[in-house]
């Protein structure tokens, strides 16, 4: 499903991401795991097409079609869905606005009609339902004040209301008290589906306790140097990044 | 010929006119001398030194239009909020138009200038309010000079007006050159309520410049809620001056929604007569192309333990120009006041500019005064995560934008008028969104 081919991408003159290669197919779970400033962020954001990145080398695409070619809402449109490491506070839309001009906007680009306003309603109420948010939570300014955790959970709210064929989640475990883990892990885990994929940017195990990923990958310096099945999220939890490094520098 | 030179020597014609008899063409003359004296205003001024009013006085306007002209009421249909009842005073080049309009005798008034100037049924009221309350600075007095027509409303006390009431002033350019002078006098008494809507529209591509003056009386415990809509022709200019005059426990409000124009200047003068009054002046502004506002606010407190807040957000593209100026007084008796002042700016494009001021006269000691101004860009991380989201980036500016002025909006209390700005501002952006903010 989604493709990646020795990306180079940088900022400025500063390269990041050098010579990424990574393939995801419908139905799995991918994980990345890596230190801070390994550009794990920075890979999640070209491939959502943050324009502030510079693509100097590689391809990506999506069910065969050329992702670079596309702007960021294209890109939503065609399923691709970026839960962020630092939400962005958007004083005056109210959550149920938002969501819904994203969710009409996708529908339109898709030629669909706008979703009928009871459908709309129904969906809203399960979907929060689902992941156990207020219903006061939806009138409220978007990510305006949430908490940490409150924002993160937003975040999988709206993935759930949009059903995106590629979740990327940065870090959105990070943040969340226990309970909280458990009940984004099960929005997760619901959205899964033979027809589509998951990739989680994570530091922890934890989440990948919930949700179990057919793989896991090491992004280290701007490149995946290892890649491995769920027990190797475990060995770096024991283990730390350092045997990796004198892997690669050996 | 020079416009000033034009209006002083038609003056004689002007008064072939009215009644020259009378107390209220005392105070015209009186007012022709002080604009003869005072003269247009100049930058150099410094109440005008960001807005130059010279590339529109240039030209040869006429002054007394007085072709009758027509107009089907579908070609200006969408100029009304015509989705709601309401009354109207609607003027054409400056003549009623008994046609457009929808007015009243019935317990309230709801008519004209020019009739309450010869009734004698209004004598007490035009000899008690008229022109009390304008102060005579250059425009003012220009226009009180040649005060013959406008909207007249008077709400005796304890009434609460049914409808809202909606004063239009078409332009229809049939000359090449228009001046126009409506003049407005709306008293409001004692408990009373009233919704005012008040826009000037041009017709065409021809220059028109209004220079309008209202003057709003607040008896004690009145309620007045008025809103101008301003979304002229790029030919289109208006200078307008408002004074409200505020007793005991009133509370007045005035919205200012600046979306078109080639000119627009808005005087909107507020004084505090008696104690707990609140005054609240809000606006939205978007312009692009070469659009100049220019917004002047003064709150005058002179009573103790009032209030007074405002709120001006504007959205500036292409090479428009905005200026904020906002004046607060607090008088030394005006103790325990509490006035507030938030001006918010965004530039979309780097060419456009905004001149923004705050002015603070404080003479008490026991006052809680605040005042903020900002003048940003659009949220460029907010934009991606917008669009992140699958809002095409055209619709992801236009919902920032909304939301950005929707603490104005929110306090619009006619959702007639509120859904038509929202259209006005997603037509002004050009974007199609599916909901109301
Ligand atoms: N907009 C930017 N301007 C300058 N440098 C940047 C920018 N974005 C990323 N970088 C740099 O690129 C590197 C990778 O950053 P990135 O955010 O992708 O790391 P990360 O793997 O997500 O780290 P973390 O685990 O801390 O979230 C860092 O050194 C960072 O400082
Ligand atoms: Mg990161």
């Amino acid at each position: 499903m989604l493709e990646i081919k020795n990306l180079h991408a940088g900022i400025e003159d500063k390269e990041i991401l050098k010579g990424i290669n990574l393939t995801i197919n419908a139905g799995e779970i991918h994980a990345i795991m890596g230190p801070n400033g390994a550009g794990k962020s920075t890979l999640s954001a070209v491939i959502a097409g943050k324009d502030e990145y510079e693509v100097t080398k590689g391809d990506i695409s999506l069910d065969g079609e050329d992702l670079l070619e596309l702007d960021p809402a294209e890109r939503a449109h065609k399923g691709v869905f970026l839960s962020f490491q630092y939400p962005v506070e958007i004083p005056g839309v109210s959550v149920t606005n938002f969501i819904k001009t994203s969710i009409n906007e996708t529908r339109k680009a898709n030629g669909k009609e706008d979703m009928p306003a009871k459908e709309m309603l129904q969906k809203i109420r399960e979907k929060s339902e689902l992941l156990e948010i207020d219903r006061k939570f939806l009138s409220r300014s978007l990510n305006e004040g949430f908490s940490g955790g409150e924002k993160k959970r937003n975040e999988i709210f709206q993935m759930a209301m949009l059903e995106p064929k590629l979740a990327i989640l940065d870090e959105t475990d990070s943040g969340l008290d226990i309970d909280a883990l458990r009940i984004v892990a099960n929005g997760v885990n619901k959205l899964r589906s033979d027809d589509k994929a998951v990739l989680i940017i994570t530091h922890y195990q934890r989440l990948l306790e919930y949700i179990k990923p057919d793989f896991v990958h090491v992004l280290y310096d701007g490149k995946i140097v290892k890649t491995g099945d769920a027990s190797l999220a475990l060995e770096l939890e024991e283990k730390g990044y350092d045997w990796i490094k004198e892997e690669i520098n050996a | 010929m020079e416009l000033k030179e034009k209006l002083l020597s038609s003056y004689v014609a002007f008064e072939n006119n009215v009644n020259i008899n009378s107390d209220v063409h005392e105070i015209r003359t009186k007012a022709l001398k002080d604009f003869e004296e005072l003269g247009f205003p100049t930058k150099k001024l410094e109440a005008w030194k960001y807005t130059s009013l010279n590339s529109i006085l240039k030209e040869d306007y006429s002054i007394f239009p007085n072709k009758e002209e027509a107009i089907e009421f579908a070609e200006v249909k969408k100029y009304f909020i015509h989705d709601i009842d309401s009354y109207k005073i609607v003027f054409i080049d400056g003549k009623y138009s008994s046609f457009l309009s929808d007015t009243t005798h019935d317990v309230i008034d709801v008519c004209l200038l020019s009739s309450a100037f010869t009734k004698s049924k209004h004598k007490a009221v035009i000899e008690n309010y008229f022109n009390k309350v304008a102060k005579q600075d250059n425009m003012t007095a220009l226009n009180t000079a040649f005060a013959s027509e406008g909207a007249y409303i008077y709400i005796p006390k304890n009434v609460e007006v049914d409808k809202p009431i909606q004063i239009i002033n078409f332009a229809t350019g049939s000359d090449s050159a228009t001046l126009l002078q409506p003049r407005n006098l709306i008293v409001v008494g004692e408990n009373a309520h009233v919704q005012i809507i008040e826009r000037h529209q041009s017709l065409s591509e021809n220059a028109i410049l209004t220079n309008v003056v209202t003057e709003i009386f607040a008896e004690k415990r009145s309620n007045v809620d008025y809103y101008k809509i301003q979304n002229d022709h790029s030919a289109a200019s208006i200078v307008d001056n408002t004074f409200v005059a505020q007793e005991g426990d009133t509370i007045c409000s005035v919205h200012t929604f600046s979306f078109g124009g080639k000119i627009v200047r808005n005087n909107l003068n507020f004084f505090q007569n008696g104690e707990h009054v609140d005054s609240i002046l809000k606006g939205v502004t978007i312009l692009d192309d070469k659009q100049h506002v220019d917004h002047h606010t003064l709150v005058h407190h002179i009573a103790p333990n009032c209030e007074s807040h405002q709120d001006y957000k504007g959205i500036y593209d292409g090479r428009s120009t905005g200026v904020f100026n906002g004046k607060i007084i607090v008088n030394k008796e005006a103790q325990k006041t509490n006035a507030y002042q938030q001006n918010n700016n965004v530039l979309v494009s780097d060419k456009a500019t905004v001149n923004a001021k705050p002015q603070l006269e404080i003479f008490a000691d026991d006052v809680k005064c605040s005042h903020g101004c900002t003048i940003g860009q659009l949220d460029e991380q907010a934009l991606f995560y917008m669009q992140q989201r699958g809002i095409p980036k055209k619709e992801a500016r236009a919902l920032l934008m909304y939301a950005f002025s929707n603490t104005v909006l929110e306090s619009v209390r006619i959702p007639e008028v509120k859904s038509r700005i929202n259209k006005l501002i997603a037509q002004k952006l050009n974007v199609n969104l599916g909901f109301d903010l």
